[in-house]
């Protein structure tokens, strides 16, 4: 059971507040194909990403990047049950789209790197503990119903 | 041991001059974040008095790692060489886990991102990335 100080909370709920979905959703994702190329191998149908210019004009990265934050936002709304309330996306993940579960945590830090950008010095220390916190209990969540 | 292309050792060096005269600011932050964010890494520094962010062991220690990172892209052309003698300080004395020179270098592009957003482009940001990998690996050479 995970247990959130009010610190946390209010950190993890700031950056929500600042979050611009279109941006970081884009950024996050695309960066992501771009650093760690192996993970283009899930995104078969999504036309063109063959390099960064491509990846960052196509039209469905951007648009999956926004569902990825939309997940995020329902973590952060269910903070203290994101076990339970991912397992269904977890085995989404596990038994349809068959995502080696490693990936989650190189996403995870995509994000972060992007947060960070647009956040600037409000992205303090304490604040990206919490943000760590927090996105390393979605990954492990999303990886829970494998076998 | 992944390889450099010309383009990225040229990213590197050009991006590591836009960002030097703020290097010490760099390394005070991301050490800081370590220790923050990755709390475990505190193990490697019971011997400080003083482990808070802003602190003097923090600031100096931070100032000492990116003297290490630009005396790696200085030799980027053959990092095991040019970074033999840290090597071996790292295996033989203080034998740091590997596993915490990637939790370093993912806070050291965390600064980066943060300090310049406009200059940290994705490309950027892959060259700095397989970098920082190449770095921690010569760093591991001597390891076993």
């Amino acid at each position: 059971m995970v247990v959130w100080t009010d610190a946390e909370r209010a950190a993890i709920t700031g950056v929500f507040k600042k979050l611009d979905y279109d941006f970081v959703g884009l950024n996050a994702l695309g960066r992501c194909l771009i650093v760690y190329p192996w993970t283009r191998r899930y995104f078969a149908t999504f036309g063109n990403l063959f390099n960064a210019d491509s990846i960052m004009g196509n039209a469905k990265v951007a648009a999956h990047g926004k569902v990825v934050l939309t997940g995020l936002e329902t973590a952060m709304k269910n903070m203290d049950n994101i076990k339970n309330s991912f397992a269904p996306l977890s085995a989404l993940h596990s038994e349809k789209l068959h995502v080696d579960p490693d990936n989650f945590g190189l996403l995870a830090d995509c994000i972060t790197i992007v947060v960070a950008a647009q956040m600037g010095s409000a992205f303090t220390a304490d604040v990206q503990a919490a943000w760590q916190k927090f996105l390393a209990v979605v990954v492990s969540a999303l990886g829970r119903q494998y076998h | 041991m992944t390889n450099l292309s010309v383009k990225e050792k040229d990213l590197v060096r050009s991006f590591f001059t836009q960002v030097s005269g703020k290097l010490d600011e760099i390394g005070h932050q991301a050490l800081s974040r370590m220790l923050t964010v990755y709390p475990q890494t505190k193990t490697y520094f019971s011997h400080w008095k003083d482990l808070t962010p802003g602190s003097e062991p923090v600031r100096k220690h931070g100032k000492t790692i990116m003297e290490g990172v630009k005396e790696a892209v200085n030799t980027i052309d053959d990092l095991p060489a040019g970074l033999v003698n840290l090597s071996e300080l790292h295996a033989y004395t203080l034998r740091v886990d590997p596993s915490n020179f990637k939790i370093l270098s993912h806070c050291i592009l965390v600064v980066l991102s943060m300090m310049f957003p406009g200059d940290f482009t994705p490309e950027v940001h892959v060259a700095m990335d397989k970098f920082l990998t190449n770095v921690a690996l010569a760093l591991s050479e001597k390891y076993r």
